[in-house]
């Protein structure tokens, strides 16, 4: 039973090794290059030949004429994706709250005595969310729209441009993706 | 199932009369079994046993092991109960195997220095103690004598008390030749005439011996289940111990430092010591059981396997029916009245013996047939297998014969060339429906009618059959009887089936298909022509009157020789994998109860969070860890009389069954330890600082 | 819980579990070799596999010893392989980031991590695997530990089935794993991965985009053949993600579509299993008494996790955030989640994922909150909330041995399980198999405590450190690979243990499960009667559980009061 036991185990290993660790990987490239360009190689967004970011990878926006997406554990740092993993009661993830809260504040006095939308002091589970929430986009909005001299008007259908709603209407969460947000409020600046 | 809790009752008061001495020998005996030679064969008490050294060690220098909390006093109190555990756990033993030495003894005083008289190879007599005799020897007993040895009857007929064996004190005729009834047991008494008998076994090899060597029951073997369940908790003890073990690391980590004391105290809890303590006394208890209801098991897996029968094989004659059929009634063929016919048959019965023929003559009596003076000088012919027939040749010359109605019809066609009358097996077939054979009577070439020789069932027949139904054993009735009169008495009787016209043969060959599909089988025999039989079912039960080869056949003997008997080995087979499985659910389930009792209380002082599992607000963490530890050793005594009585067995089917059982032991199981903690615990705190 | 979360959960359940019968019953033709409608296509295909194997290997009748020494020798080589291509990856072709070999530690608990369907991974994907790595040395062992899974529960299930000739042919390793590659993993692989990628999910051979900021700077970004590993990650409960993220990262899933179609591609084997199981011993009711037991434990964990994380922790309350849902966010603990998916998709994703022992995860389980991290655990622990593809069920079916000893005693019986008499052989193997996972578990995580080796790793201390650590070796022994992440176990030490601690897991766990089979297998079988134990009904279901509840909890109860239960009692110290 051994001899071709061992030579059929070495046989298997080699078959599968090429069928599910090449043939199988190349074909589905193969396949999907051709189906789904965009969507194969990133979603990449372009302004003329210059890539200037994937509409899925978040990336760090700062200062008052953006909009902000969520605190990063990698700082929006593409090759290195990670979260916190800070644990409930850790005393760094308290400081790291309180700290980014107390800049708000002192950026906003008027949210002081206000609750703050869950995602907008939490860090993400990628580092690279690019996404949200539709209350975080909204309370920034008066802000981005006094930082550029934009009427709010504009700048909230500019938010409701970005927004994606549940699918189907029942899974996962309404969102705004902060990346086409901006790329949109870049280009409604040019006059 | 009275009568049979009385029986047992009855002869359980027999050796109650030691009742008082037998706990006091258990006690010492308990103290005698800390010898780490017998615990070691208890995995999970073996472990207690090496708990109780530590801390005893360490109740001299409690920081044998680094510093930690407790102390002295803490350990010493731990060691105390531990031994208390142990002690309690070798006192279920004790009682247990007690209780069966007590029987033993009790049939030793039966066993008494006799002198035989051997019988030489001149025919003389020589007078020879009873541990003089061998095999073969031939001995002679008369009235008046003890029964030396076992043996097999040669000549005589004599009647024979044994009650020193059953407990029956209703003499029993015995006599050479026939199939049951032809063997006597050493130790027994003879009453009247006299009798010579060849002896069947050596010294110490006697029936006599080998009941006390398996009630004794001291180097008995462990049965396959139990030796299985054993595995499950010596593994659930090893996961507890690793648990245990690598708490002390996974606390460090924490900075709670655990004592030594108070992890061999949660690792004693944690193990099933409960079933741990009583899993041998419940087997020996069971065996035990057995004896008492006068069923002698050759080993502790026969009652098991009795408990797992599936399909139950029992003769009708004698078992289902009574010994002998009575005559019910007289059928004449045309032409002939009711009383011609009683005439007739009492006429051929006349100098018939047997029970059968008896019958005949009083029933023929009751009909109004009387005796005649000529009878004197009739002679009466016996019952041969050849002719299949029994009768009286009267003075003037007539015939009388009665038998099997296809052996009196070719007799007349035979001998009086007279045609057999067609009414006649019309005549046959109404009593063979009616579940009675039909003998045929004639008077030289003339039939004259029928008689109906009915089977009575034995009373309870149907009963115990519905019994063994809900308990999911299908009955088979074995009958030499013809299939219509059979297929009556199993309607009457309410058995699942039946083979007619059986011969020895046909049972193994019934047994034998029955195992291949899968089914446990059982029966019960007498005759050597059962032996193979008996060995080939599952469950032998052998009589004790049958011959020598059936009861060595057998895995199991019936000293009252009752077939019946068996329907109460099958439940009390149940009662002990019963009892064996709710204690074990009762010992599992009992550790939910003392985590919360005993984690709260080793991790409360450092994680003051954790109160909040102190649900049954215990004093403090010592008397909680004491508590549950007292608990723990306390519930052994405590269901020592369940584990030898046995759980109460009902016959219902098996998910009424499990639901009643895990109500009462797993729910109970996990609710009792919260009350008996927290009354220990309440107890505990008047005088514990 | 919210509204909208109770739908999406029950809806995702709903779905699942109907997928499962009609898979489950495709499953049980498979592999008991009647027709399916695939077979005009790939009868000459399995026909080619299997000369090319060898028409000698895969026509020879295994028992149950074949079959565990098959899956051995095997998965060995293919651990090998593995491993040599990890630790010379750096002269191998498709590694556009020029990233060299790894370490032998750390290609020694690659190999093993994978080709024991854990996953666990030390190793941040993006920045140390080359693209050909990706494909040949991650996506290749997927599908045979995958596999290797379900040929080995089938095998199982053969010789439960009482076969005539008492398990001395349960079938031939490789036909049955050449069947399950061609049959299941592939096809259903070919068809999903273009939805992800539909999705946004990459399938390129270029490694790096190089994006030019609007605010200046520039941001590299990995890119991959991703979504064909994904599906067969989530199909084969296997769950090493291409990028460290995981299923987190908006590469691997993008959107609540591809969340919910990576969700059902967890569960679908391991539910359809059970049907199977019904199936192949003709005890549909015991089928479903399984789902029901398994069933009460999934949605349970579910229930509590969605609500813990949803309620949040006084830490989060206090630094002002809107913990109830509403307004336009979703509330909860958002620490380490994203917010596509919210608190509900989530938990949702990590409780199946654990229980299903996939460890995959989308979210951070270090920050969850210590209930909702408990559940994760206590999932890994008893193992058998369905579990992992194939072996889930093994362990359910260990656990229902020992619920059928104990109650078949309480009916009078000698137990018997299927027809088939358990006695002392059955019983020390059954007992065997639950000795190992609490062994593998708490004799390293006390090592790995109490001594420098192990605490240096630590991201978190006190209770939420112990967790960590605790949590490894459990995702370890249960094959599982999620983690606490915060754990830098990236060390020799951490490597070679947890390596260690995955192939027994694994391994000895099977072997035993195939020895028990073939054991009952050559059993004769004995029929039953009013006086058997029914093993399908509701309350011997409630027995099962009873059971499971009661013996993983008393094994791990300890450790779990020092982990999580006391992070629970400190952030409520009143009660």
């Amino acid at each position: 039973m051994w001899r071709p036991i061992a030579g059929g185990a070495l046989r298997m290993t080699l078959l599968v090794w090429v069928i599910c660790g090449l043939a199988y990987p190349l074909l589905e490239v193969g396949v999907n290059q051709a189906l789904f360009p965009q969507a194969a190689n990133g979603s990449l967004v372009r302004i003329g030949h210059r890539v200037i970011g994937s509409r899925l990878i978040g990336e760090r926006f700062t200062g008052p004429a953006w909009f902000h997406g969520r605190p990063s554990a990698c700082g929006y740092h593409a090759m290195q994706s990670e979260a916190s993993n800070l644990g409930p009661l850790s005393r760094r993830l308290r400081d790291h709250l309180w700290a980014r809260r107390a800049r708000l504040v002192r950026e906003h006095p008027e949210l002081a005595t206000e609750r703050l939308p869950a995602d907008m002091i939490t860090s993400s589970g990628s580092g690279l969310d690019p996404d949200i929430s539709v209350a975080n986009a909204e309370m920034q909005a008066p802000w981005v729209a006094r930082a550029r001299g934009l009427p709010l008007a504009r700048v909230q259908a500019l938010v409701a441009g970005a927004t994606k709603g549940r699918w189907l209407g029942l899974f996962g969460e309404p969102r705004v993706n902060v990346e086409v947000l901006n790329w949109a409020l870049a280009r409604s600046v040019a006059p | 199932m009275n009568e049979i809790t009385h029986r047992s009752e009855r002869k359980a008061q027999a050796y109650q009369a030691q009742a008082g001495g037998l706990v006091k020998r258990a006690l010492w005996e308990s103290l005698r079994k800390f010898d780490p030679r017998v615990q070691i064969r208890n995995p999970v008490m073996f472990i207690v046993w090496l708990g109780m050294w530590l801390t005893f060690l360490l109740a001299f220098d409690p920081d044998l092991f680094g510093r930690a909390a407790g102390g002295a006093m803490y350990n010493a109190t731990v060691a105390a109960i531990l031994f208390f555990t142990v002690w309690f756990a070798n006192f279920a033993e004790a009682l247990a195997e007690g209780r069966g030495r007590a029987q033993a003894d009790a049939l030793r005083h039966t066993k008494t220095d006799v002198l035989a008289r051997r019988i030489k190879a001149d025919g003389t007599l020589e007078s020879v103690p009873a541990e003089g005799l061998r095999k073969g020897d031939r001995v002679r007993v008369d009235r008046g004598d003890i029964i030396p040895t076992d043996g097999e009857i040669l000549e005589g007929i004599a009647s024979v008390d044994e009650s020193a064996i059953t407990g029956e004190s209703a003499p029993v005729l015995k006599e050479p030749g026939t199939d049951m009834f032809s063997t006597v047991t050493g130790g027994t008494k003879i009453l009247s005439d006299w009798l010579v008998f060849k002896v069947s076994a050596d010294p110490g090899q006697t029936f006599l011996d080998r009941m006390i060597h398996l009630v004794e029951g001291a180097r008995r073997q462990k049965t396959p289940n139990e030796i299985a369940l054993t595995v499950l908790l010596a593994v659930l003890s090893l996961i507890f111990l690793i648990v245990v073990a690598t708490l002390k690391p996974l606390a460090a980590f924490l900075h709670i430092d655990l004592g030594v004391a108070t992890l061999v105290a949660l690792l004693v809890a944690l193990m099933p010591t409960t079933i741990g303590a009583l899993l041998s006394a419940i087997g020996i208890a069971g065996i035990d059981r057995a004896t008492r209801f006068n069923v002698l098991a050759m080993s502790g897996r026969a009652v098991e396997a009795a408990g797992d029968v599936q399909t139950l094989m029992l003769d009708k004659t004698g078992t289902i029916t009574m010994g002998n059929r009575q005559a019910t009634e007289f059928i004449g063929l045309p032409g002939f009245e009711e009383l011609a016919v009683a005439q007739a048959a009492m006429a051929a019965s006349w100098f018939d013996t047997t029970p059968e023929g008896r019958s005949i003559v009083s029933l023929a009596m009751t009909r109004g047939a009387r005796r005649e003076p000529s009878w004197d000088q009739a002679q009466g012919l016996e019952f041969s297998a050849e002719t299949r027939m029994s009768g009286t040749n009267l003075a003037d010359g007539t015939r009388a014969r009665k038998g099997a109605v296809a052996a009196v019809a070719r007799f007349i066609q035979e001998n009086f060339k007279a045609p057999v009358p067609a009414e006649l097996k019309e005549a046959a077939e109404t009593v063979a429906r009616k579940g009675a054979t039909p003998l045929a009577v004639t008077l030289d070439g003339t039939i004259v009618g029928v008689i109906a020789l009915s089977d009575v069932l034995k009373p309870g027949m149907r009963e115990r059959f519905d019994y063994m139904r809900t308990l999911g054993i299908r009955t088979i009735m074995v009958t030499g009887d013809n299939p219509i009169t059979a297929r009556v008495i199993a309607g009457q009787a309410g058995v699942d089936d039946f083979i007619a016209e059986a011969k020895p043969e046909d049972k193994i060959r019934v047994i034998r298909s029955e195992q291949a599909k899968g089914r446990l089988v059982a029966m019960t025999g007498d005759g050597t022509n059962d032996a193979p039989a008996l060995a080939q079912a599952d469950v032998g039960l052998a009589m004790h009157s049958g011959t020598v080869p059936a009861k060595e056949a057998a895995n199991m003997i019936d000293l009252d020789s009752d077939p019946t008997k068996l329907i109460d080995v099958v439940a009390i087979g149940k009662q002990l994998l019963i009892t064996r499985g709710a204690l074990t659910t009762f010992s599992i389930a009992n550790d939910v109860a003392k985590y919360f009792a005993m984690l709260p209380a080793m991790f409360m002082r450092s994680l003051p969070g954790l109160g909040a599992l102190n649900i049954m607000h215990l004093a403090t963490p010592q008397t909680a860890v004491l508590s549950a530890l007292i608990f723990n050793a306390l519930i052994i005594p405590i269901l020592i009389p369940l584990a030898l009585r046995g759980v109460r067995f009902r016959p219902t089917g098996a998910d009424a069954l499990l639901a009643r059982n895990v109500l009462i032991y797993g729910v109970g199981g996990l609710i009792v330890p919260f009350v008996g903690i927290k009354v220990i615990d309440m107890a505990l705190s008047l005088f514990w600082h | 819980m919210t509204a909208s979360g109770f739908w999406q959960i029950a809806l995702v359940l709903g779905i699942a579990f109907g997928l499962s019968i009609p898979f489950g019953a495709y499953l049980a033709r498979v592999f008991r070799g009647e027709r399916t409608w695939l077979d005009p296509i790939l009868n000459p295909v399995d026909a080619f596999l299997c000369r090319i194997v060898g028409r000698r290997t895969t026509a020879l009748p295994m028992d149950w010893k074949g079959y565990a020494v098959s899956m051995l020798v095997t998965n060995a080589m293919m651990g090998l392989l593995v491993y040599l291509i990890l630790s010379i990856q750096g002269v191998l072709p498709w590694n556009p980031l020029r990233f060299s070999g790894l370490n032998p530690f750390l290609a020694f608990n690659t190999a093993a991590s994978f080709i024991t369907n854990t996953d666990w991974q030390n190793y941040a994907g993006e920045s140390a695997l080359s693209l050909f790595s990706q494909m040949a040395a991650i996506t290749f062992p997927m599908f045979a530990a995958a596999a290797t899974g379900l040929v080995a529960a089938i095998a199982f299930f053969r010789a439960l089935a009482a076969p005539a000739d008492g398990g001395r042919n349960l079938g031939n390793f490789y036909h049955d794993f050449i069947r399950a590659l061609t049959r299941v993993l592939l096809p259903l692989c070919l068809v999903v991965t273009p939805v992800l990628v539909w999705q946004g999910s990459p399938e390129t051979l270029t490694g790096v985009a190089v994006a030019h900021l609007m605010q200046g700077g520039v941001q590299h970004i990995p890119l991959g053949p991703v979504a064909d590993l994904e599906v067969i990650k989530q199909l084969g409960t296997n769950g090493g993600g291409f990028f460290a993220a995981n299923s987190a990262h908006p590469f691997e899933n993008p959107t609540p579509l591809t969340n919910v179609v990576e969700i059902l591609l967890m569960m679908v084997t391991s539910l359809s299993l059970v049907v199977t199981f019904g199936i192949f011993v003709g005890q549909r009711r015991l089928a479903w008494v399984m789902y029901a037991v398994m069933g009460v434990l999934l949605v349970g964990g579910i229930a509590v996790t969605v609500c813990a994380e949803q309620a949040g922790t006084p830490a989060l309350a206090a630094s002002g955030i809107m913990l109830q849902a509403g307004h336009g966010q979703m509330g909860g603990n958002m620490v380490g989640k994203e917010t596509r998916f919210g608190v509900t998709g989530s938990a949702l994703f990590d409780t199946v994922s654990t229980a299903f022992t996939t460890g995959s995860v989308n979210s951070a389980l270090d920050s969850y909150t210590p209930l909702g991290g408990m559940v994760s655990l206590g999932q890994m622990m008893l193992n058998c909330v369905f579990g992992g593809k194939g072996v889930g069920t093994l362990n359910f079916l260990m656990y229902g041995i020992f619920a059928v000893f104990i109650a078949g005693l309480m009916v009078g019986r000698t137990p018997e399980f299927l027809g088939k008499k358990l006695e002392r052989r059955e019983i020390v193997l059954a007992a065997l198999a639950l000795l190992i996972h609490p062994l593998i578990i708490l004799l390293p995580a006390a090592w790995a405590l109490a001594s420098p080796y192990g605490v240096s790793a630590l991201g978190n201390a006190a209770s939420h450190g112990l967790s960590e650590i605790l949590y490894a070796f459990t995702s370890a022994a249960a094959n599982n690979g999620s983690a606490f992440a915060g754990l830098q176990a990236n060390t020799p030490w951490y490597n070679s243990v947890l390596g260690l601690v995955m192939l027994i897991g694994r391994y000895v766990s099977i072997i035993l499960m195939l020895a028990l089979g073939g054991s009952l297998a050559a059993k004769p079988s004995v029929s039953a009667t009013a006086g058997t134990l029914r093993t399908d009904t509701a309350l011997f279901g409630g027995f099962w559980l009873a059971t499971i509840i009661v013996v993983g909890a008393l094994t791990f109860l300890p450790a779990l009061v020092l982990g999580p239960l006391a992070e629970i009692f400190m952030m409520h110290p009143h009660g």
